[in-house]
This record gives structure tokens, C-alpha cells and sequence, in this order.
């Protein structure tokens, strides 16, 4: 049995703890926007905060959460820069397909968060192990500027 | 060739030789540390390196100010405290970058066993506190279960660690 704080409620599941993060968002508690993408940590659509840090839930066995604070994406809205986040994301049409774009959000969330005005490289540095099959690389560049500049 | 010019030449072919005459008890010791299991994350470098061939590592990961990642894209993003996704992903307690006074790369053996017993560059260490490390923290030992199909260094970890008893016994010579 793990007790887990998720987007501030708690939660028990009674799973092994080797189980991943991500599974258990997704199977036990049906938060099914968090994205499988590759499972080894490579392609970081699986990105949730954990106490604000971004990690990757695919890799992340349940018994590593212990009682830091789960967020995901559902949650993000309700953050004051991911609130922003979204709402450029929408206003330069930043997804393709979306499969990748929680994560791409919840490390953009991230960063914005711990750097408001990141340059070129703080931004290659905090994003690229988020891939984008769609290519949608420019556009969320230009999105994070936007708001890097916007003030966040 | 006359008496004096052979010897003579024999000093000069010998003199670049004794320059970097190493210790034999080190030698073992410096094929273990230069392997990429250790060699990957004791880099000179600002990112890690992976794999054997020691690419640096995939994602444009880097050191961070405290060796252990840029703060939104810390190792333990994906590292946990053992290996996971079936050895695909390694892990270790505190896994992360040896500083960079401990960075090994492109170090002669010589150069290599000066720096490893410097207390200044190595976390003021002594020849005891090497040999404890190097036979118990869990990192180093990770070096020896790195999971997936990784390589492990040259030596099982108790013929290392019985070569750097040896070593540490006979005063860590370098030369
Ligand atoms: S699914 Fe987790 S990094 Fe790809
Ligand atoms: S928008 Fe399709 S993978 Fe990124």
C-alpha cells in the first residue's frame, strides 16, 4: 500500500512497489494525461513534478515518491505560470498531434518557474530530453520567449 | 657503434620511459578507474558520457553547479536509487558527477594516482578513506551491477579491492 499526494489529494493504491509512477496515474488513479511515450526515460512524455521538479514518472517506482507532491498535467491550470503556459501554448497553436505536449508543458512549467527569463541554452538545456515527433521544436521555443518576455 | 655514443643513446631512449615509469601495484588500479563505468561520470567535461564508447550523454544532459544536473533537469529525473526499466535506466544512491578536481579523463597513470591521493582535489581523503569508499559506497559499487548489457571494469570488485589494499599497504606509490 503507497499513500501519494496527487495535484493536492491524497491517495492509496495498493500496488508492488516497482510499479511505475506513470502507471499508477494512469491504470489506478485514471489521470491519463501524462504520456507513455518510450518507458527507458527518453522521451519525456511521461514529465510530472514531483515537489516541483520535473521527472519521469515511466522510470519513477512508486516506492521512490514517498511524500513529495505529485502534479500533473490535469493539475497545471491551477498553477500561476502553468496557467500562462497553456494559454500560449493555444494562442501560437503550439501542438501538431499533442501526444508529446504534457510533458513538453510540464518541463516548460518547470523551467519558467525556476528561471522566468531563460536564455537560448537555458532553454535547450531544461527541454531537450522532452522529443517531439511532430517537430514542434520552434514553436514551443517561441512560446517559452514569449512568455520569458511577457514577464512570468 | 662507438661505447659511449650506445650508452648515451640508451640514456636518451631511456629518459622519456622513466619520466613516466608507474608504480605495478597502481596499474591494476588505473585500468578499473579508467573504465567507462567510472571513467563516464569522473569526466573533465560540463555533461556526463554513456556507453562504452563514451558518447556524451544522450539529451543534452549537463553537470549543473552542484554535479547533479541543471535544476530542471536534475539526474534523478530519470536515475533512481537502483536500476530500472529493466536495466535500460541505471541507478545508484546519490547517483550523479564526481566533481570536477576528481574529473580522470585523459590523466596518465601517474598523473591519476597524484590527483586520487591529493586531499585537496579529492575530498580530502586519505589512503584509508579511498580504499572504505571505493569498497563500499554504493555508487562505486554500482560500477560492478550496472544492469542491461553495460560492461564492468576489468577486475571483479574484490580482486580490486584486494589490489588497492595492496596499494594503500605499500603507501599509494605512484612512481
Ligand atoms: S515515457 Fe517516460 S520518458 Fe518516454
Ligand atoms: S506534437 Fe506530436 S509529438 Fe509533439
Amino acid at each position: 500500500m503507497y499513500t501519494l499526494q496527487v495535484n493536492g489529494i491524497s491517495h492509496t493504491v495498493d500496488v508492488p512497489g516497482d510499479k511505475p509512477l506513470l502507471w499508477v496515474l494512469r491504470e489506478n488513479l485514471k489521470l491519463t494525461g501524462s504520456k507513455y511515450g518510450c518507458g527507458q526515460a527518453l522521451c519525456g512524455a511521461c514529465t510530472v513534478h514531483l515537489d516541483g521538479h520535473p521527472v519521469r514518472a515511466c522510470v519513477t517506482p512508486i516506492s521512490a515518491v514517498g511524500e513529495q507532491a505529485v502534479r500533473t498535467i490535469e493539475d497545471i491550470a491551477y498553477d500561476a505560470v502553468g496557467a500562462k503556459v497553456q494559454e500560449t501554448w493555444q494562442n501560437l497553436n503550439v501542438p501538431q498531434c499533442g501526444y508529446c505536449q504534457s510533458g513538453q508543458i510540464m518541463a516548460a512549467t518547470a523551467l519558467l518557474t525556476d528561471n522566468p527569463t531563460p536564455t537560448d541554452r537555458d532553454i535547450d538545456e531544461a527541454m531537450s530530453g522532452n522529443i517531439c515527433r511532430c517537430g514542434t521544436y520552434p514553436r514551443i521555443r517561441r512560446a517559452i520567449h514569449k512568455l520569458a518576455n511577457g514577464g512570468v | 657503434m662507438k661505447p659511449i655514443f650506445a650508452s648515451l643513446l640508451l640514456a636518451f631512449l631511456a629518459l622519456p620511459q622513466l619520466a613516466l615509469a608507474q608504480s605495478a601495484l597502481f596499474q591494476p588500479i588505473y585500468e578499473v578507474l579508467t573504465h567507462p563505468r567510472c571513467l563516464n561520470c569522473h569526466t573533465k567535461t560540463e555533461f556526463p558520457r554513456q556507453g562504452d564508447e563514451r558518447r556524451r550523454h544522450d539529451q543534452l544532459v549537463m553537470r549543473g553547479e552542484d554535479n547533479h544536473g541543471v535544476p530542471t533537469l536534475h539526474c534523478s529525473a530519470c536515475h533512481q536509487d537502483h536500476n530500472v526499466a529493466d536495466g535500460a535506466v541505471p541507478g545508484a544512491p546519490h547517483w550523479g558527477l564526481a566533481p570536477l578536481s576528481m574529473a580522470w579523463e585523459e590523466l596518465s597513470p601517474v598523473e591519476l594516482c597524484q590527483n586520487l591521493k591529493n586531499t585537496s582535489l579529492n575530498g580530502n581523503r586519505s589512503l584509508d578513506d579511498l580504499l572504505h569508499h571505493m569498497d563500499e559506497d554504493a555508487l562505486v559499487l554500482w560500477g560492478w551491477e550496472p544492469g542491461g548489457d553495460r560492461t564492468t571494469p576489468p577486475l571483479d570488485h574484490p580482486e580490486f579491492i584486494s589490489v588497492l589494499t595492496a596499494w594503500v599497504n605499500a603507501g599509494g606509490p605512484c612512481q
